[in-house]
């Protein structure tokens, strides 16, 4: 190989084969490091595009930075099918299998610790969105004409009210959902709402948590998540996953700014 | 696959076509951090930045993928800003002829007054989170 060494994830030797056709972030299909025991899952790729600065210039490009990205949540993925993998951060490269060796031996002792500590686990993603044009609708009487300037204000002050209202309810659903959740999960990550500008979701996203959940759980998981999805008017609960523990990479229980 | 029975179908596509917001917040801003060979910062495209970078970069792909927020928004907008002003202007005044003409306001311009509340309330929200 004479290219970088593109490194996805760390994980424990694995006895089940790849998807044959799977490819990496720059086409290649991703190999196997077997070093101390552990397994590094990397690809070779280009310096001509992974070198520092074509690096930083690509992440600038949303379009490189979209293919990069779903090729490598694509490795992960076709690794979660078939072991509990550590996923790296996008964009971690190496010059050669010497230096990704190096890396695996400084930080053996972490590597092994967390991958006891994820084993078996999966991360579920749980987003609530509040859509306040539906949720308006859903309890809406035609407004009756204001007959005076007093009348005006003080159907302002009711609509102002009901909109308060309504996002009080969506507060307390998501929190209940929350603690529900976190109490079938073994722990969890509270995330920044997602902008809806940028995920293209509707409505707005008011709890974005991570769950992370014993494989042999999921399914009963899942059902609990899919019993509150129809409670609502103006709410929706939407569901992501089985995803590789990317939130609990961290030795960090619960969340800071968590319940 | 080695655990398959146990593990439902995936949901909203954790996969290749799984929402990009999704993805992108678990590989850019999760994950284990190693510095490699190559060193980059990830912080400089951190998530709550790319829709500000987008604008800057390209309005033109943002338009495409239907980001256009920041031409309505008074805070981004000075055409905007302008807009809202003359707008509420001319609902005031209309609102004021009725008054002194003892009509009953009609429900049209009701719903034009609430369409604001609602928009103005909204941006209170947002920045009461951003600076709390």
């Amino acid at each position: 190989m004479t290219g970088l060494r593109y490194v996805y994830a760390v994980c424990r030797p694995f006895g089940a084969a790849l998807q044959a056709q799977l490819t990496g972030v720059a086409g290649a299909p991703p190999k196997l490091l077997s070093h101390h025991g552990l397994i590094a899952v990397l690809s070779e790729v280009p310096e001509r595009d992974f070198s520092e600065e074509p690096l930083k210039a690509h992440l600038e490009d949303l379009d490189w930075l979209t293919a990069t990205a779903r090729a490598h949540q694509g490795v992960i993925d076709a690794l979660t099918a078939v072991t509990t993998p550590l996923p790296l951060r996008l964009g971690t490269v190496f010059r050669d299998d010497s230096g990704v060796r190096v890396m695996m031996e400084a930080r053996e002792d972490v590597f092994r610790r967390t991958l006891d500590r994820l084993e078996g686990r999966v991360e579920w993603g749980v987003k609530v969105y509040v859509d306040p044009e539906s949720a308006a609708d859903a309890d809406e009487r035609p407004p009756a004409k204001a007959a005076s300037g007093r009348d005006y204000l003080r159907q302002r002050r009711m609509r102002t009210k009901s909109h308060e209202e309504m996002w009080q309810q969506a507060e307390t659903f998501a929190r209940r959902l929350h603690e529900t959740l976190s109490g079938r999960a073994e722990d969890f990550r509270l995330h920044a709402p997602q902008n809806s500008a940028l995920s293209g979701a509707a409505g707005r996203n008011v709890l974005n948590a991570a769950y992370l959940v014993p494989r042999r759980e999921s399914e009963e998981f899942v059902e609990v998540v899919d019993r509150t999805k129809d409670d609502n008017p103006g709410l929706r609960v939407e569901l992501t996953g089985p995803w590789a523990a990317y939130s609990f990479t961290e030795e960090r229980q619960g969340n800071e700014e968590g319940a | 696959m080695t655990y398959p029975s146990r593990v439902p179908e995936p949901y909203g596509q954790s996969g290749s076509s799984a929402n990009l917001a999704d993805i992108l917040e678990r590989v850019l801003d999760k994950g284990i951090v190693i510095a490699g060979d190559i060193r980059i910062n990830l912080l400089d495209i951190e998530l709550l930045t790319i829709k500000l970078r987008l604008i800057v970069a390209s309005v033109d792909k943002a338009k495409e993928m239907g980001i256009d927020w920041w031409e309505s928004d008074p805070a981004l907008s000075s055409r905007a800003r302008r807009d809202e002003l003359t707008r509420e202007n001319a609902e005031l005044r209309a609102r004021l002829t009725e008054l002194e003409e003892g009509r009953p306001a009609g429900s049209s311009s009701v719903d034009r007054g609430r369409s604001r509340d609602e928009a103005s309330l909204e941006r209170g929200r947002t920045q009461q989170e951003e600076s709390s």
